[in-house]
């Protein structure tokens, strides 16, 4: 019974968004081509600071696309993104990215803790090199994940859901205002999944913003307080609470959808 | 050993250096190809530089030769991004085209100019001591070895200057766009270095043969070891060895000494291709048969465990049972006796605690894919490694 109520905690949605009224990411008529094809067509966003926000939306949507072209790695055909009021690329040090797991070769030659000092580089700026200070947070966000002793290990050698463990422990280390992942629990065990749900939650309790590409319908309920559903283009975003239904779910995915919702 | 054939084997040597910096992280980034499309493609840079400047080691000659080796890289991905032909279609499309106008313009000016396809496709490193550079009336040594030398020494101040950069896009060029370092840069900067690398080193080894310096010694690194830098070193080390022992070759067979450095670079790559303690051909075998009978082992002990009559548990019964031939049978048993798991008590086997315990464990493993429980046996058994 004990163990029944930890479990019922963890999952509980009893931290209600803090909302500080401030928005951390604005995204303005949003467009973005691959070769002259629009993946994305004119987005308008809102992220308030402090939601842990899903986007959902089916194959091809455009979830990824969407983080990719907020940070500016993708160049999009029309619009703008402002992230606390100001250019991506003046705000670098606020935002943290997770990409796909997939996105990397795993063979690479490095290890565990490599990896993760990746993520203090951006603070670092071009030709400084990490030092002392950059070795010991990164081997507290390894802590914190709960990979400290696979430090030295080849990333090859690690599971699929060490790796992302990995990836996670790289966007803590950037100690970001903003969390962007890509897809976090793809080819992760169970409990690795909770593990890192419950580091998400940890940091939207430090007053931080975390924005998942998420595939998973049946979990968005219990893991997030936001959620937009995407298909090409924007359909809703919003509390979980009040728009995650099975109207938007048809919507975004064209079929007939229909998700119990446990309240 | 004379001061020209000292000086051949230091050229040699720093060409390799020069060579297998680039091409560590070309290996790394799957783009060994891109070396080979740049070393046909600096052709007609290399004529028309001739052309202007008469003077085969000139840095107007290399800077511009190696600017079409960077076009090419351009036209490759440009013709890629239309998405009407893959990447290795379009770099089979470029560097044929920008080689045979080079092939054109040296037959159309055989006359005018000392310069033969031949000696830009293999170089000639016989000759280069011949080539010397005087400074105020002085011989201070070839010319080529002044200009491998300064490239060199700007690949590694280079390298010192971005390793962290080079090895975050090379690795995530994602996260190194969203940190601020742009790939486009550190790609295009990378291409350059490998070009004008290139360029300095055909005079040497050859356009052709430098795509061996800067492949195989990469390819041999990344066979032994699993750290970048090491993997720099130990190319370094590959690249220069096979330079000095390709050099002593050539000097007893009377062959080509680019083409006998070529060589030695494929011997030294089969070696360690089959002999590199954990990725070689023969360590992957003798894995691959440890794992074999290690599943075997396990099969053999659940059958143990699952078992408790005395009849299926008879030596002679497990070879019927489970079917096996004698030679396995008698290996799983070996094993599990030297490991302490199995008792043999007149021909009738038992489990001991300790196997007891170690089926149980590594069956949960199986199940449960998870590793944390199983660290401490990964040391023992083939099975439970990756």
């Amino acid at each position: 019974m004990k163990q029944m109520d930890t479990i019922k905690n963890a999952h509980s949605k009893d931290e209600a968004p803090v909302s500080t009224g401030v928005l951390a990411v604005k995204v303005d008529d949003l467009t973005v081509a691959y070769n002259y094809k629009p993946v994305l067509w004119d987005i308008d966003l809102e992220i308030p600071e402090g939601v842990l926000m899903a986007i959902v939306g089916p194959n091809g949507a455009g979830k990824s696309t969407l983080i990719k072209a907020i940070l500016g790695i993708l160049k999009p055909i029309a619009g703008s993104v402002s992230i606390y009021g100001k250019p991506y690329h003046k705000q670098r040090s606020l935002v943290a990215y997770v990409p796909q797991k997939g996105s990397v070769d795993w063979d690479f030659p490095t290890t565990a803790l490599d990896v993760v000092m990746m993520g203090t580089y951006g603070k670092l700026g071009w030709i400084k090199r990490p030092g002392v200070k950059e070795k010991k947070a990164s081997l507290e966000a390894l802590e914190k994940v709960g990979m400290l002793a696979f430090q030295s290990r080849q990333i090859s050698q690690l599971s699929g859901g060490q790796q992302q463990r990995i990836f996670l422990a790289r966007a803590l280390v950037q100690d970001a205002s903003i969390y962007f992942m890509d897809e976090p629990f793809q080819g992760v065990d169970a409990t690795t999944e909770i593990a890192i749900i419950n580091i998400l939650k940890e940091l939207r309790k430090a007053g931080k913003t975390v924005i998942v590409v998420h595939h998973d319908l049946q979990t968005v309920p219990e893991y997030f307080d936001w959620v937009t559903f995407l298909n090409v283009k924007k359909i809703a975003t919003g509390p979980v609470m009040d728009i995650f239904n099975d109207d938007n779910l048809t919507k975004t995915y064209g079929i007939n959808y229909k998700v119990s919702v446990q309240k | 050993m004379n001061s020209a054939q000292f000086e051949i084997q230091l050229i040699a040597s720093l060409v390799a250096i020069a060579c297998a910096i680039p091409g560590t992280f070309l290996v790394l980034r799957k783009m060994a190809m891109i070396s080979d499309a740049i070393s046909h493609s600096i052709l007609p840079g290399i004529v028309v530089g001739f052309f202007i400047t008469q003077d085969l080691n000139s840095p107007w000659l290399i800077l511009l030769a190696a600017f079409t080796g960077v076009i090419t890289v351009a036209l490759v991905e440009r013709i890629q991004k239309t998405g009407l032909v893959k990447e290795d279609t379009a770099i089979g499309l470029v560097f044929p085209a920008l080689f045979s106008i080079g092939v054109i313009m040296i037959a159309k000016n055989a006359n005018d100019v000392h310069l033969d396809v031949d000696a830009v496709l293999l170089g000639e490193l016989a000759f280069a001591p011949f080539d010397r550079l005087t400074a105020g009336g002085t011989d201070i040594g070839p010319k080529s070895l002044w200009v491998i030398g300064t490239i060199l020494t700007i690949t590694i101040g280079l390298l010192i200057a971005f390793f962290k950069e080079l090895k975050v896009s090379t690795f995530d060029p994602g996260l190194s766009a969203s940190l601020g370092f742009s790939p486009l840069v550190i790609h295009y900067g990378l291409m350059t270095v490998s070009s004008v690398t290139t360029v300095g080193a055909f005079d040497a080894v050859g356009a052709i043969l430098v795509v061996a310096l800067m492949i195989a010694p990469a390819a041999c690194a990344y066979l032994l070891t699993t750290d970048l830098k090491k993997m720099l070193g130990l190319a370094v080390f590959f690249g220069v060895f096979s330079a000095i022992s390709g050099y002593w070759m050539a000097h007893w067979l009377d062959a080509s000494i680019a083409g006998s450095i070529t060589t030695m670079l494929g011997v030294v790559f089969l070696l360690i291709y089959l002999f590199a303690p954990s990725k070689g051909l023969i360590a992957v075998m003798y894995r691959d048969k440890q794992q074999r009978i290690e599943v075997s082992l396990l099969t053999f002990l659940l059958h143990l465990k699952n078992h408790s009559e005395v009849r299926e548990r008879h030596v002679n019964h497990l070879n019927e049972h489970i079917n096996w031939q004698k030679v396995k049978s008698e290996t799983v048993l070996d094993l599990a006796l030297k490991n302490n798991m199995i008792l043999i008590n007149q021909n009738i086997v038992s489990l001991t605690a300790k196997g007891d315990e170690f089926t149980s464990q590594a069956i949960d493993y199986i199940i449960t894919n998870e590793d944390a429980q199983i660290e401490d046996m990964k040391e023992d058994f083939f099975l439970f490694r990756g």
